[in-house]
């Protein structure tokens, strides 16, 4: 049991999910699946960038709550967390909502955490639970590397960060899980082990990301007897293109075959190609997007029935990486399905 | 052909800043220092001063020129001054081009509102 997959005991369904997204998340392949974005500056009328991420958040979860119509109170707890200092994304733009709150910090794969403990929370105490996650380009910007107004140049191989947040609802109710298309269910979790290679360019997250995924992974097939082909897809946050091919090696050489049935968030969210985002999306709301988006409208149409849902995050400090410590990866693991329980 | 050297000079130091950008892990603000520190550096040696006489601005005005005027003002502050020109000689050199820094930055920052970058 100890370090093992996290098997719900009774139904844990993902209600519903809003999201929110920039221009340019609104102008990429899956924008269609945003349910609000900001058309022209990504600030949300707002007068600075972390205002604007905590107006995303505030917007997705209220999205959420009048989609579902429910009141703030009947939700139990919420679990959230972006990638600013004290996580004041989350913490100021879920202040309207009187719910406990718990922040997180699990960078880029804060959705999947969130998720994975909301689940928890669900099949623990019953009711319903929400999670968020967010992040913004411009406030990722002066958080990591410098502010907008510096107006420096970026590496060609770094990331880019999605503007975006999304909002999950999770319950115990089929009935209400299904009034979207079909129950989508959160079945089993595997969180993560933070993993440092060594890794000490903060243009590389791939790089730092890979290994730890690979060990959720590997973990979850060894301990569950699945081969990765008997799922739809096996989806990471933002490993980028040079985080995914490690990824895949790492697999093989552990005993499994992602080909094909690999996907990478990041590698979805925007076109590459046509808009110059190098390695491609990053960023607590690019596997929230994804999934609250495109994802679930697979999953609830049919095109998609088990996934395995893997949130990625460098663990990554300026400061830290400033002086001279590498960069620690964790990736925590999610299984949604709209397959039935068979107990 | 003053013009012509201007742009080579000028050109192929921002070329190199260019590479170092896209090949190197630097960032942009060690990339600057180490222009000034290499403008200091070839300033003193006497190594820069023919290259300002070959390509003028194309040699000035790319950030080694900066490290150059320090050099070349602490030179003169210690003819002036003696010794204690090598504290006051940098910053009256460089004087021009930092207050023109401070102006430009404190301007844009009043008229000018940052956008995402597309």
């Amino acid at each position: 049991m100890a370090h093992g997959i996290l098997t719900m005991r009774r139904p844990v369904y993902l209600l519903d999910a809003a999201s929110v997204g920039g221009h340019e998340e609104a102008a990429g392949p899956l924008g269609a699946y945003l349910d609000r974005h900001d058309a022209k500056n990504d600030d949300f009328g707002q007068d600075t960038w972390e205002a604007a991420e905590s107006e995303m958040n505030r917007l997705a979860a209220e999205v959420l709550l009048t989609r579902a119509g429910l009141d703030a109170a009947e939700i139990g707890a919420l679990f959230a967390g972006d990638l600013l200092n004290q996580c004041t994304g989350s913490g100021y733009g879920l202040l309207p909502f009187d719910v406990p709150y718990f922040g997180l910090y699990g960078a880029c794969s804060t959705a999947a955490e969130g998720l994975l403990l909301a689940a928890l929370f669900v099949d623990h105490f019953g009711g319903r639970a929400m999670s968020a996650a967010s992040s913004h380009f411009c406030s990722a910007e002066r958080q990591f590397r410098f502010p907008m107004e510096y107006g420096g140049q970026r590496t060609p191989t770094s990331q880019w960060t999605v503007t975006g947040a999304a909002a999950f609802l999770l319950g115990g109710d089929r009935a209400e899980a299904a009034r979207h298309g079909r129950a989508v269910r959160i079945a089993e979790a595997l969180p993560g082990i933070t993993i440092d290679q060594g890794i000490t360019d903060a243009n590389n997250m791939g790089a730092a990301m890979a290994p730890a995924a690979a060990d959720t992974i590997l973990r979850y097939l060894r301990e569950s007897g699945r081969e990765p082909q008997s799922f739809d897809m096996i989806v990471t946050g933002d490993l980028g293109a040079e985080g995914a091919s490690i990824l895949c090696e790492l697999c093989r050489a552990g005993g499994a075959e992602l080909a094909g049935v690999h996907r990478d968030c990041g590698l979805l969210i925007y076109d590459r190609a046509a808009t110059d985002k190098h390695a491609g999306g990053s960023g607590c709301g690019c596997s929230a997007l994804v999934l609250a988006g495109y994802l679930l409208a697979q999953l609830r149409a049919g095109t998609l029935g088990d996934i395995l849902l893997v949130g990625t995050g460098a663990l990554l400090s300026p400061m830290v990486v400033q002086q001279g410590r590498s960069i620690p990866g964790i990736a925590h693991l999610v299984r949604i399905t709209t397959k039935e329980a068979t107990a | 052909m003053t013009y012509l050297w201007a742009f080579l000079v000028g050109g192929a130091l921002c070329l190199l800043a260019q590479l170092l950008i896209d090949r190197t892990a630097l960032t942009p603000a060690r990339i600057l220092v180490a222009y000034v520190v290499l403008g200091v550096l070839l300033g003193a040696l006497g190594l820069y001063q023919p290259l300002v006489e070959l390509a003028g601005c194309g040699a000035t005005t790319p950030l080694v020129g900066f490290g150059f005027r320090i050099a070349e003002g602490v030179r003169k502050a210690i003819a002036e001054k003696g010794a204690l020109g090598v504290l006051t000689g940098p910053l009256t050199a460089a004087a021009g081009g930092t207050t023109a820094a401070l102006m430009s930055g404190l301007l844009a920052a009043v008229f000018f509102h940052a956008k995402p970058k597309n």
